[in-house]
């Protein structure tokens, strides 16, 4: 699809909005609709587009397989450190009022934000890596 | 009201249409366009339910992310079904039952919008009282007790927010006690304005965390599977 002006164009205008959507909602979880799986679905659509119009060597300039592979495993460490910071700091496992802040609200506020974080991190990145992975039977075929 | 349910019939006939457009059709790719509006109808139906972080989920994962992914597998499968019957007796049977079964369920439940639901009187109210699994700033857990809501309605600090003074103007009794200094006693409002994330995050940490694991896992799985692959060839 490297030849279709009209979806390069599109895809290049679209694709930076589509990921700052998807951080807003991973980042707004809490406040608005949506969270770390909704926004981290809209973060893989933005790359996946990208992918898909400029093709698999231009996605992987932008996003290494390297650090797709490490981000995957770091959401998940992130969403269980949390718990066992919380257990560090005197808590039970994901008992996020025991986390620094002026009040237990605060704090669990704090908690519940990181935890969002790390599912948006893993969602985003194991979607591209599952789109990655079926695209790439077909170039080894061509 | 009205009009609401209205929308919803209409979506939902069509939802029911492209079901059976999907069963039907014998292209692959007709049938993966056709998952897609399917998708973003039900988007709409959740909507039309409030279920705002439901329809997101659909219109990002069914219409969107799914879409692909299928998309990417019609290039390694044929493009057509096989032609099979257009009725299997026995399945249309096996279906007619279940959702007579289902739909004999659905009679003991009660009206829609029940004030005396029994959501609306058991367990529920109670829970809204409850404050086990709570750490007040001391680190004392907090013992299983209730606080019935006259109780507090009489335990409204002066500084109430101004979401307190709601809940107390609407039901006439606050759901913060001052002894546990601002921490609400529910498990579901106060922290996080959106319930959904509340409970996914906090009261149900441990079911997310580790459907965060099954995602993670399901890469990883890919990648041991598909990326050696690529490595025979060359």
């Amino acid at each position: 699809m490297k030849d279709q002006v009209v979806l390069r164009v599109i895809a290049k205008l679209t694709v930076p909005f589509m990921i700052v959507l998807g951080a807003y909602i991973i980042t707004h979880g809490e406040t608005g609709p949506g969270g770390g799986f909704q926004g981290g679905v809209i973060v893989a659509a933005g790359f996946i587009l990208y992918g898909l119009v400029y093709g698999k060597a231009a996605m992987h300039a932008v996003l290494p397989q390297r650090l797709t592979d490490f981000l995957a495993a770091f959401g998940v460490l992130l969403y269980a450190g949390t718990g066992v910071w919380c257990m560090v700091r005197g808590g039970r496992f994901l008992d996020y009022a025991v986390l620094p802040g002026p009040e237990t609200g605060a704090a669990e506020a704090l908690g519940m934000t990181l935890v969002e974080y790390g599912v948006g991190i893993t969602v985003a990145t194991v979607m591209i890596t599952i789109y990655d992975m079926i695209s790439e039977r077909e170039d080894v075929r061509a | 009201m009205f009009e609401v349910l209205l929308i919803d019939m209409g979506l939902l006939g069509l939802v029911a249409i492209l079901a059976v457009a999907i069963v039907q059709v014998r292209s692959l790719l007709c049938a993966v366009i056709l998952g897609g509006i399917y998708s973003l109808l039900m988007a709409l139906v959740w909507h039309n339910m409030e279920a705002v972080d439901v329809a997101f989920t659909e219109a990002a994962v069914g219409a969107g992310i799914s879409t692909v992914l299928l998309l990417g597998t019609l290039l390694h499968v044929e493009r057509d079904t096989k032609q099979e019957p257009s009725i299997h007796w026995p399945a249309l049977g096996v279906v007619t039952l279940t959702g007579a079964f289902l739909i004999f369920g659905t009679l003991d439940m009660p009206e829609f919008g029940d004030p005396k639901a029994p959501i609306h009187t058991g367990r529920v109210v109670q829970n809204l009282g409850q404050r086990v699994g709570k750490v007040d700033r001391a680190g004392n857990h907090l013992a299983w007790e209730y606080t019935s809501l006259e109780e507090q309605a009489a335990g409204l600090p002066d500084d109430a927010h101004p979401w307190e003074q709601y809940y107390v103007d609407t039901y006439g009794a606050s759901l913060t006690t001052p002894d546990n200094r601002g921490h609400p006693v529910d498990d579901f409002m106060g922290h996080s304005p959106n319930a959904v994330t509340s409970l996914l995050a906090s009261y149900r940490g441990y079911d997310t965390m580790y459907e965060t694991a099954v995602i993670f896992t399901a890469g990883i799985t890919l990648i041991i599977l598909l990326r050696r692959r690529r490595e025979d060839v060359v």
